[in-house]
């Protein structure tokens, strides 16, 4: 029992950050109708924020180090710390969490500039040239990224008031053994919050709404008089700040590294497949589904019963929705057929 | 007729001494010379160039980037220190020395770079291209024994003598071994049996240990090895899970460790791998545990302190064994830490100083003897022994092609005094304890002459 509602946690994680990816994938998909494979980068850049900001906090000064006594050599100190102490120790502590301030205008900036930089002139081109072309733009982002920061992953931790683990077994009344980082029921709820906001966005401002049926018609609501494309960078743009927040949230759980958005790109494209393309709800709660199931799949009971299943069983998954519902859990007829 | 008969007599005595005369005058000087007719047979000879070229063959792009540069650092300054350039480094320290600092027998040492990308295929191209199009005489580099064990097997092929780079693997020296390879770092075995006295002083002989291993050659042998020692011990291997090379989030693979019963965990993991179960595994508060009346402890059989950068502070405390590491206090050590930080700001990583120390092994073979032709210089570098070379007197022993020397076992640093301090050598094992009978890990080291 206690080993399940650790997976159970342990999914509802991973799928927060699937659902999130995933969420933005679709939103740019569905309005723009573009199949962005640089998506992952933005995510990736998000945790670069982060790093980027801890970087800045500890820009240091080169003093020497009294350790080595057999010639000059000289480390580093943060100017934080040398000029305001336990107080500077502890802004730089608190890193990740300024980040998402510096992150939301950065990513919604470098959203707009890639839409209307780069992609829209894709916009009326075959899917397969918008898909070269956007992942050679991932490619070119993270080569960027590793000039800059190096291939190694960059420790970026979160505060150390939620560095530890919460007893989730004692408040529930289980075991003891039932532990779970702060961090992560902190990325669980943050996701929950951004998947909310970005729905209410949708459903209860004249923005959305506009948005919402020009995913459903786009040629009708352009004949209404509005500029429909204009709103589209927007959402862009709020895809890219979604991501990016996702990213940001994420690196004190995996150190950034410049790979790290396709890692998580191929999954997501596959959560937004099984959860139907064009559909935020579907690509919502098929990332909490995969990565719920991925996690059971990663059991030592389920593994010795199918050795592997760990590994194969997102796809596995998919190749069964889509046998069974072609359009995925909740996909909408048109979509990505003419 | 008499006359004839005397005649015909001394003629074919005489044929007979003349052509035995003929014969072992003709084939004597290539009996003399045996060696240096072949010796100008063999591919890349140098001959009479003013040059010769090393192959650095190290992962530019990929997960080990910043290990490649920092082995690329650590060749240009061996380059450097052959050609007499620079203070020396380990030249003024290392026993014997043939060198002269005049680069080797007299000839310029240049290189090329090739970039493995941590990729067999990846690595085997771009070795065959230094060989073929380059010219090196010697390949060197690597940062995984997937990628030593795939180019060892292609220098054997074409005659060209490999000094691996980084490679953990019991398999580079045991069952994949060649002719042409030879490895400077230590490996799975020797980890093993220097941590084993370490963590039976440490954790006592009752423990139960949960192993997370990567799924690859170089994480199964290192399971296997560990294992046999803290079984030896008495240890209860509980489980030993296998996770996919670069799976991000081990969430779901550490999760199971907290209801297992274990009290140890032992991460067969390196690189990135390494970085994120280790972090993810202090996340999850493994270290704060108590279990079987015993704190919970993790273990990482392989450090390096790059890779521990990464970790951050997840890394302090935990144990684990290293080739070899900045802080050590041999003058060998020494002199290579100064001249590698003087040149670069900071101090070398384990990978830059078995990657230094190979390069002038070999260049030290080949003044030695006297030849760039590869089955001498192999025959100088087996059974050949040293020091003051970072490690202690090392010997490359000839059945296997492996060195053997002290290992260090280490453990992150509670209080590092700088961003480089982030191991503490606990104890150097000496060579007696890591050694093995060559017979258990089998392999042919094949041919000489190719």
């Amino acid at each position: 029992m206690d080993a399940i509602i650790l997976q159970l946690l342990n999914g509802l994680d991973k799928g927060g950050a699937y659902a999130l990816i995933a969420l933005g994938l679709t939103l740019v998909f569905g309005t723009l109708g573009v199949v962005n494979f640089a998506h992952g980068a933005l995510f990736m850049l998000g945790a670069f924020c982060a790093v980027s900001i801890q970087s800045l906090l500890t820009i240091s000064k080169q003093v020497k180090d009294e350790s080595i006594t057999f010639f000059d050599a000289y480390k580093e100190q943060p100017y934080l710390e040398i000029w305001w102490g336990d107080t500077g120790t502890a802004i730089i502590d608190w890193a990740v969490p300024l980040s998402i301030f510096l992150a939301i205008p950065i990513m919604l900036l470098i959203g707009v500039a890639m839409e209307r930089g780069l992609i829209r002139h894709f916009y009326k081109r075959p899917h397969a040239e918008q898909i070269l072309v956007t992942f050679g733009l991932a490619i070119v982002i993270q080569e960027i990224v590793k000039s800059f920061f190096g291939a190694n992953p960059i420790p970026t931790p979160s505060p150390e008031i939620v560095a530890g683990s919460a007893n989730i077994g004692l408040l529930l009344g289980l075991g003891e053994s039932v532990v779970y980082p702060w961090w992560r029921l902190v990325y669980l709820l943050f996701s929950g919050i951004v998947i909310f906001a970005v729905f209410a966005f949708l459903q209860f401002t004249t923005f959305g709404m506009v948005v919402r049926a020009g995913m459903q018609d786009r040629e009708t609501v352009g004949l209404l008089g509005i500029n429909v494309e204009r709103r589209f960078t927007v959402v862009f743009g709020i895809a890219a700040v979604v991501a990016g927040l996702a990213g940001v949230m994420y690196a004190p759980i995996l150190p950034p590294d410049y790979h790290m958005g396709m890692d998580f790109l191929v999954l997501s494209f596959v959560v937004v497949v099984v959860g139907g393309m064009g559909s935020l709800g579907g690509a919502v709660s098929a990332g909490f589904l995969l990565g719920i199931l991925q996690s059971f799949a990663s059991m030592t009971e389920v593994k010795s019963i199918i050795p592997g299943i760990d590994q194969i069983i997102i796809y596995l998954v998919a190749v069964v929705i889509l046998l069974t519902r072609p359009r995925g859990l909740m996909g909408r007829k048109g979509v990505m057929e003419d | 007729m008499s006359d004839d008969k005397k005649t015909s007599e001394l003629s074919r005595r005489g044929f007979i001494k003349v052509s035995a005369a003929a014969m072992a005058a003709a084939s004597s000087p290539m009996f003399f010379t045996k060696g240096a007719w072949a010796a100008n047979e063999f591919r890349n000879n140098p001959g009479d160039a003013s040059s010769v070229k090393f192959g650095f063959n190290v992962p530019q792009t990929g997960a080990y980037a910043d290990e490649g540069a920092d082995e690329l650092r650590a060749y240009q300054l061996a380059v450097k220190h052959i050609n007499g350039e620079g203070d020396g480094g380990m030249l003024n320290t290392m026993k014997p020395l043939s060198l002269k600092g005049n680069g080797i027998l007299g000839k310029k040492l240049e290189y090329v770079t090739g970039d493995t990308q941590t990729k067999s295929d990846a690595a085997r191209a771009s070795a065959k291209r230094m060989i073929e199009k380059d010219g090196v005489v010697m390949i060197t580099g690597g940062s995984s024994s997937g990628v030593a064990v795939a180019v060892q097997g292609l220098c054997q092929e074409m005659g060209v003598v490999f000094m691996a780079g980084l490679t953990h693997s019991n398999d580079t020296t045991g069952k994949d071994k060649r002719r042409y390879g030879f490895r400077h770092f230590f490996n799975a075995y020797m980890s093993g049996a220097a941590l084993g006295p370490v963590l039976e002083k440490e954790m006592g002989k009752e423990r139960r240990a949960y192993h997370l291993t990567a799924d690859y050659t170089w994480g199964w042998t290192q399971e296997e090895s560990i294992k046999n020692t803290t079984e030896a011990l008495g240890w209860e291997t509980v489980a030993a899970v296998r996770t996919p090379v670069g799976a991000g989030d081990f969430s779901q693979y550490i999760t199971p460790v907290l209801n297992s019963g274990a009290d140890v965990l032992i991460l067969n993991h390196y690189g990135k791998d390494m970085i994120n179960s280790l972090t993810q595994a202090v996340q999850f508060g493994l270290r704060d545990k108590q279990v079987n009346g015993k704190n919970f402890e993790i273990i990482v059989p392989l450090f390096s302190r790059l890779m521990a950068q990464g970790a951050g502070d997840n890394i302090k405390g935990i144990l684990g064994s290293t080739n070899w590491h900045w802080s050590l206090q041999d003058d060998g050590s020494k002199a290579f830490v100064k001249s590698f930080w003087q040149e670069y700001g900071f101090p070398p990583s384990q990978a830059a100083q078995t990657c230094y120390v190979q390069a002038l092994l070999y260049a030290d073979a080949v003044e030695r003897a006297g030849t760039f032709y590869p089955p001498e210089v192999i025959k100088t570098l087996e059974g050949h022994t040293f020091d003051g070379m970072g490690n202690g007197p090392t010997e490359y022993r000839a059945a296997d092609h492996q060195c053997f020397k002290d290992v260090l076992v280490v453990r992150g640093n509670e209080n590092p005094s700088s961003q480089f301090d982030l191991l503490k050598v606990e104890q150097i094992v000496p060579r007696s304890q890591v050694e093995y009978d060559p017979a258990i890990f089998g392999g042919d080291l094949g041919p000489y002459e190719v």
